[in-house]
């Protein structure tokens, strides 16, 4: 091996990646998003979705849902850094199989075709509560809420039907039962 | 009613009622209404440096000498993007700054108006936090906010961003409110049990190790009395990291001098060895590590630091206690005395083996090199500055590369807040304007440079701050023409090379000195340096000195690059081993 011609070491031992959501009520101020997203960027850390909006809108608070990749060493970090932020009162993190935990994505499918192939969509979308948003003789926008790899996998049967365009929202999640993450 | 206030006049009330008494900073268009109201408050004294990068080093040196947070103010633009590094250097450091940069009027932000930057979107990554005030009734609350984000918790620089139109605004004044806690932000909540683990590990440990840093010097002159009884009560080696270094004497038998890539042989192989690391306010820094795998394998690992993200961040532990190093220490202290009165004599025996062996490590003298009698070797420079110096509380400042490692190496600090050195960002052309900060917090005191020649270039201009308010620092330049420690990693790494790392056409110091109103002293030879430096020393005015010294000298002992502690260079031999047999192994 050649001598490495750095200050710095080398990468040791790679760990395995996982997949977690993090929760962060933040101000819902000028920049808060900014900072958020940036320290993410900034340290290398992954970002796969992201979902925000204001929930209180009376104290001003915005929940920021984040689906990321990482080491438990890195995700870790992301917590803390995260909790180091002015702006964030808390922040809760949730492995993605976690089954105390709900998590939905939403999308919204747009088909164009003849009766037929119209129909089979909204069948194929059965299983997602699919709620028709708007239909013309030619097209249809249906709307479905399931999970990330739910709507993968309908996105591909759909292609072969007419599925032209697709918008999908970040997850967002939420904890099962009475109980609230403090 | 009460009394309506501008936004400018605002920002003197917060700054007095923080008590600040000097601001660091330079004018321009969008802050010219403060400007207009400095005359106004006599309490307040305003620094004028030559560039906003000196305004932030010089606010940097006023607070790590102090204690107190640094205030910067500059204006929109490029007086912002000049303020960037010194913010970046403060952060990567923990130096409290609080810095007021002007901003165009609200109206016109986001038309790329004249000297209009995204201040606060340029420096979110690089300061605690930022504001951009958008309603003048917000700026009291503001500043009194940033001052105390700036200096709670681990402190690091924050940035106000006030438009022009805010600052002419009139508003009530509403004073500061005084709140220990921030927003859940201060982390002191370590448990009794966490310091009974730690003791228990104390008491067990037969080859311990203090690991101390900047947060000693952070959690104030408190904390390093505190260290220097835990020392004495266990009887325990201590290293230091450079920030770190003052917190406990230099010259006592304890410390076994700073660890890391330019550490003692003895600290970094105790660092290697031992079996108990007690880590207080230091960061694992990858300067400190070296090469993370190997990095002293056989310990039990405690990290003491006020910031929970620094733990485990480079280097898991065993042992985490989140909290200030004072009060951590002093719980520490008392348990240890209450459990084991005696602990000292009876760890004595139990650490016998192990202080042979560090005395084994001790006797290699690895800050050991070959003096001349012709030539002055850098490192003499330092130490006979050292000599000179050593009785008159001197400040040390440095730039950054060979000479500041060698000041590390060889100048002995016996009490904390001597010693403001750019360690994290590695900022040269630090060390000048941080003197220029230094000697204005201290008006009496000797503030030394240790600069290299091309450091110190980078903020030359600063020397008109220092003859302007008649500041006599002195830059003492270990003057080598080259960029020595690019010189000294392109020798060892890229076959000599040496590409770029030579300055020719550098300037005459002395004239230069002269030119700037202040006094230039050059030494050329090992016996005519004492002589200078007491000239330098008596002299009561600003100073460069120009020493010339060995250009080929290099920084040792030094740990390679992605090298275990326990693989030291020593000196120039290890080094030719090290090519002759192109292999890794450079000593046993």
């Amino acid at each position: 091996m050649s001598k490495p011609k750095s200050a710095y070491s080398i990468p040791g031992k790679k760990q395995k990646n996982d997949t977690h959501v993090i929760v962060v009520w933040v101000d819902n101020e000028a920049g808060v998003l900014a900072r958020v997203v940036g320290l993410f960027s900034g340290r290398g850390y992954n970002i796969e979705s992201l979902a925000v909006a204001e929930v209180d809108p009376k104290l001003n608070i915005s929940r920021i849902t984040i689906v990321t990749t990482g080491t438990p060493q890195v995700i870790e970090q992301i917590k803390l850094q995260l909790g180091k932020l002015v702006p964030v009162h808390k922040v809760a993190d949730f492995m993605r199989g976690d089954k105390k935990i709900i998590f939905k994505e939403m999308a919204l499918l747009k088909i164009v075709g003849n009766n037929v192939k119209r129909k089979k969509a909204i069948k194929f979308c059965k299983k997602f509560h699919p709620v028709v948003l708007d239909k013309t003789n030619k097209s249809v926008v249906i709307q479905i809420t399931a999970l990330r790899r739910e709507i993968d996998t309908i996105m591909n049967d759909l292609k072969k039907i007419g599925l032209v365009s697709v918008s999908r929202t970040g997850a967002v999640a939420m904890t099962r039962g009475a109980e609230v993450f403090k | 009613m009460s009394k309506l206030y501008s936004g400018a006049e605002i920002v003197f009330k917060c700054l007095q009622d923080q008590d600040v008494e000097y601001i660091f900073g330079y004018p321009g268009g969008a802050v010219l209404p403060i400007y207009d109201e400095l005359k106004n408050h006599e309490s307040i004294k305003h620094i004028l440096v030559r560039h906003e990068q000196g305004a932030g080093h010089a606010a940097e040196g006023y607070a790590r000498s102090s204690g107190k947070p640094g205030v910067v103010l500059v204006t929109s633009g490029p007086g912002a993007t000049n303020a960037v590094t010194a913010l970046t250097d403060a952060y990567m450091d923990s130096i409290p700054l609080v810095c007021i940069s002007g901003q165009v009027p609200t109206h016109l932000i986001g038309t790329d108006a004249f000297q209009e930057c995204d201040t606060t979107g340029i420096t979110r990554p690089c300061t605690k936090h930022n504001w951009l005030v958008k309603d003048v009734k917000d700026l009291s609350k503001i500043i009194h906010k940033a001052f105390e984000v700036a200096t709670t918790g681990r402190p690091g620089p924050v940035l106000v961003d006030i438009p022009k139109d805010i600052q002419f605004q009139k508003t009530k004044y509403v004073s500061s409110i005084k709140r220990k806690k921030l927003n859940g932000k201060i982390h002191n909540k370590f448990n009794q049990s966490e310091i009974d683990q730690l003791v228990k590990l104390m008491v067990n440990s037969s080859r311990p190790i203090l690991y101390t840093g900047g947060g000693v010097i952070n959690s104030g002159p408190k904390a390093s009395e505190l260290l220097r009884e835990l020392v004495s009560l266990t009887g325990f080696p201590i290293t230091s990291t450079l920030q770190g270094l003052g917190s406990y004497p230099g010259d006592d038998n304890q410390f076994l001098g700073m660890l890391g890539m330019h550490g003692t042989y003895e600290a970094n192989n105790a660092m290697h060895d031992c079996d108990l690391m007690i880590n207080i306010g230091a960061r694992f820094d990858d300067r400190i590590t070296g090469k993370i795998d190997e990095f002293s394998p056989k310990s039990k690992k405690v990290h003491i630091d006020i910031d929970p993200s620094s733990i485990n961040k480079n280097v898991k532990v065993d042992l985490p206690i989140v909290g200030d190093v004072s009060e951590v220490m002093l719980s520490v202290i008392k348990t240890l005395k209450k459990k084991n009165p005696n602990f000292a004599s009876s760890n004595k025996e139990k650490t016998s083996k192990w202080w042979e062996k560090i005395s084994e490590w001790r006797s290699v003298n690895s800050l050991n090199f070959i003096n001349s009698d012709k030539t002055i070797k850098p490192q003499h420079a330092i130490q006979r500055l050292y000599e000179l110096t050593k009785d008159k509380d001197t400040y040390i400042t440095t730039e950054v590369g060979q000479h500041q490692m060698w000041a590390a190496q060889h100048y002995k600090f016996n009490k904390p807040n001597r010693w403001m050195t750019s360690g994290g960002l590695g900022t040269m052309g630090y060390g000048l304007p941080a003197a220029v900060g230094v000697q204005i917090a201290h008006p009496d005191k000797l503030v030394v440079d240790i600069a290299g020649e091309a450091s110190v270039l980078m903020t030359i201009q600063e020397m008109s701050t220092a003859v302007q308010y008649n500041l006599p620092i002195k830059i003492f330049i270990l003057n080598n023409e080259y960029m020595g420690m690019v010189r000294q990693w392109q020798e060892l790494l890229h076959e000599k090379n040496y590409s770029e790392s030579y300055t020719a056409a550098l300037p005459d110091f002395v004239k230069l000195a002269e030119a700037y109103g202040c006094v230039g002293i050059r030494a050329k030879t090992p016996d005519e340096l004492d002589e200078k430096i007491k000239e330098m020393i008596n002299v009561n005015k600003p100073v460069i000195f120009d020493c010339l010294v060995d250009k080929e000298e290099n920084c040792f002992p030094m740990i390679p690059s992605g090298k275990p502690h326990n693989q030291m260079l020593l000196g120039p031999n290890d080094q030719k081993e090290n090519k002759i047999t192109g292999k890794g192994k450079t000593l046993v």
